[in-house]
């Protein structure tokens, strides 16, 4: 059996990050895949999982979320090969260093090599990525500038928007996909969601039509013009 | 009149506008109207004024919020409020303090519910009000109203973002902070910094008359209200808190029980309350006979806010609850209209608290509701937010898409496994039966209320 564990909704879900539990979740069952979904709120152990999502929040909750992964067994079931999208603030949490009110270097759970600055000002808007010979779609609201240090891909180079630094948006490791393309970018694409879902389910999977594919085609029109 | 009107300039006379006793004629510049307009206003160049005016710029301001606003809607562009108001901040950018000079202003602010809240203070008053009607509650929509009624009781509707600058200019006697959550986070980036921005906006207010009416249930607008010197607190039914999970004081978890809530720092719902709505509304120790024609939970909650605000000023609580029970519909939301045969129940919902009180008011019947979705700029940008909606909650309906994001709509409602229609064509639409529940967000809503018929 799969186990997807959105993390902290209470905390990290501020845009629609739910969403993304949800699809995954949603593509597994409709396959007749073996998957269970659940959410660890802020008062609750991070449970055992296959996947982790981790979604985008406010400062605050964003710094509360970093101590208590990093007080969890999160940090070692992740470098153990869990694996991990996170969007947003996300993102921030599982490098090195990010900003937040009142502390310019707060310190993130380490597990990628990447620090994030602020931001010259903030990126919000639509936000379109080049990953492979596939379009993600989605929409961005955040301060951040994110470097990423040698030896880290990043997930996709920039079309549309600003991702980490109008260049590149987010990183990618053997068990981390990260996006600045917030809330239910898992939801918008399709394919990224079944090219998550096929990871970690270790399966080739079957197509499968969705109301999702309507939607992704009509964002990549809008959005590559 | 239209005195003159040349290429460049016209002049109008006041046989034609409402002009100050003192004020003559206005001479316009003119500029290029866009496609439609019969001509459009560039700057005001002179007045001709007779007598001697107090205050000559005001008055001028005001006239140009007049005549500007007439000719937006003559010309049948918008509802001419918006446009009109701007033209005179710039000609006299302290129009809002010096028009609120002397009267009894009060402002609501908050997520949702401001539009119904302060109509209904309007209603509950009794007297003549003051009152921007149409929604339009940053500077220049406040500008035209107090421009366009004399009256000197005012209930202006003010956007949360405004609330700290309108506070400074208008100089209320009451202000009432309706609840905080999360919506057009692309316009207004993060919720709790709102609280912040209201909380230093009534820390720094330096009149201590203020009477602040506010939600003690929503702790992002305990936050910001207690440090105000006079607080009404009101303990009202507010069930959306996912904004107020972690403490906007310390961060740490805020526990819910029941209807209390507090925090391990000692941030804690106040305990003074003056007005409490159960099963029955109590203000003061006085019960009050609410009995609202309007539905919902959460239509109750903006009732006994309004009543407490219209308590402060000393308009009587009996006298007042009989009208705001009268109220049956505002500016459209819960109307009953008409659009090709079908019968629809007009229902307003921008962001996730919103929707999720009025998915309550549907009856769990198996009946079709329909759903209007935009995402331009009045609604923010992304329509992410429709993942906070509990849609679950409409399986067993079947939901018809609209609006500009219908794929989006059906996407979510999919994932929720809802039946979903995407209806790109009218005519795939049933025949009309029973009246239809239609929740559309603000464009969505104002399209389908400009569409359809009483």
């Amino acid at each position: 059996m799969t186990t997807i564990c959105v993390l902290y909704p209470d905390l990290l879900g501020t845009y629609g990050d739910g969403g993304n539990g949800l699809a995954i979740y949603e593509r597994a069952r409709r396959r007749g895949l073996d998957a269970t979904l659940v959410q660890a709120g802020l008062n609750d152990e991070v449970p055992d999982a296959h996947l982790y999502l981790l979604g985008g929040g406010e400062d605050g909750p964003q710094s509360l979320a970093t101590d208590l992964l990093r007080r969890s067994s999160f940090v070692s079931r992740v470098r153990d090969g869990a694996h991990v999208v996170a969007v947003c603030a996300g993102l921030q949490i599982l490098g090195l260093t990010f900003c937040v009110e009142g502390n310019e270097e707060f310190e993130g759970l380490g597990l990628v090599d990447v620090v994030t600055g602020r931001g010259e000002r903030r990126s919000v808007g639509e936000l379109a990525t080049r990953v492979g010979s596939q379009l993600l779609v989605g929409f961005e609201n955040h301060g951040g500038r994110t470097t990423l240090h040698a030896g880290v891909e990043p997930f996709g180079s920039v079309v549309k928007g600003r991702g980490n630094d109008a260049l590149h948006d987010g990183y990618r490791t053997k068990n981390i996909w990260a996006t600045y393309a917030h809330g239910p970018v898992l939801a918008m694409n399709p394919w990224f969601c079944d090219e998550v879902l096929a990871t970690v389910t270790g399966r080739e999977l079957e197509p499968l039509a969705s109301a999702a594919d309507l939607l992704y085609q009509e964002r990549c029109r809008v959005l590559s013009n | 009149m239209l005195l003159s009107d040349t290429d460049e300039t016209a002049i109008l006379v006041s046989a034609r506008f409402t002009f100050p006793p003192n004020v003559n004629a206005l001479v316009l510049q003119k500029a290029q109207p866009p496609p439609g307009w019969a001509f459009c206003v560039f700057k005001i160049v002179s007045v001709d004024a007779m007598g001697k005016a107090t205050n000559l710029r005001d008055d001028v301001a005001s006239a140009a919020v007049r005549a500007v606003n007439r000719v937006s809607r003559m010309t049948g562009r918008g509802s001419g409020t918006v446009i009109g108001g701007r033209v005179g901040i710039k000609i006299s950018p302290d129009l809002v303090t010096s028009l609120s000079r002397g009267r009894s202003v009060l402002l609501v602010s908050g997520t949702n519910g401001k539009t119904t809240t302060t109509s209904m203070i309007v209603a509950g008053w009794g007297v003549p009000v003051t009152t921007n009607q149409t929604g339009a509650n940053m500077p220049a929509g406040h500008v035209a109203a107090l421009v366009e009624s004399t009256s000197a009781q005012v209930a202006l509707e003010t956007d949360e973002a405004w609330l700290p600058a309108t506070l400074a200019t208008t100089g209320p006697r009451v202000v009432v902070l309706l609840n905080l959550s999360r919506d057009q986070l692309d316009r207004a980036n993060e919720v709790r910094q709102m609280a912040e921005r209201w909380r230093k906006a009534l820390e720094t207010h330096d009149d201590p008359r203020l009477i602040v009416v506010a939600n003690a249930s929503d702790p992002l607008v305990v936050y910001a209200a207690e440090v105000a010197t006079n607080v009404l607190w009101c303990d009202v039914p507010t069930t959306w808190l996912a904004d107020a999970v972690s403490c906007p004081k310390c961060t740490l978890a805020i526990s819910h029980v029941g209807s209390q809530w507090h925090c391990s720092c000692g941030f804690a719902k106040p305990n003074n309350i003056t007005t409490l709505l159960g099963d029955e509304l109590v203000i003061d120790g006085v019960t009050v006979a609410l009995d609202l024609s309007m539905p919902g939970e959460f239509n109750r909650s903006n009732a006994a806010m309004a009543l407490t605000a219209l308590h402060s000023v000393d308009v009587k609580l009996d006298e007042a609850v009989v009208r705001i029970n009268a109220v049956q519909s505002v500016v459209g939301r819960f109307s009953v209209r008409r659009w090709q045969g079908h019968v629809l129940r007009l229902l307003l919902a921008k962001n996730p608290s919103g929707f999720e009180a009025m998915l309550a008011t549907i009856v769990n019947d198996e009946s079709d509701v329909w759903v209007a979705i935009n995402a331009r700029i009045a609604d923010g940008r992304d329509p992410s937010w429709l993942y906070d909606v509990p849609f679950e909650r409409l399986r067993g309906h079947r939901v018809y898409c609209f609006g500009d994001r219908r794929l989006d709509l059906a996407t979510r409602l999919d994932y929720a496994q809802v039946e979903y229609v995407i209806v790109e064509d009218h005519a795939q639409l049933p025949v009309a039966k029973d009246t239809i529940s239609l929740l559309a967000n603000y464009t969505a809503f104002s399209d389908w209320l400009e569409k359809s018929e009483p």
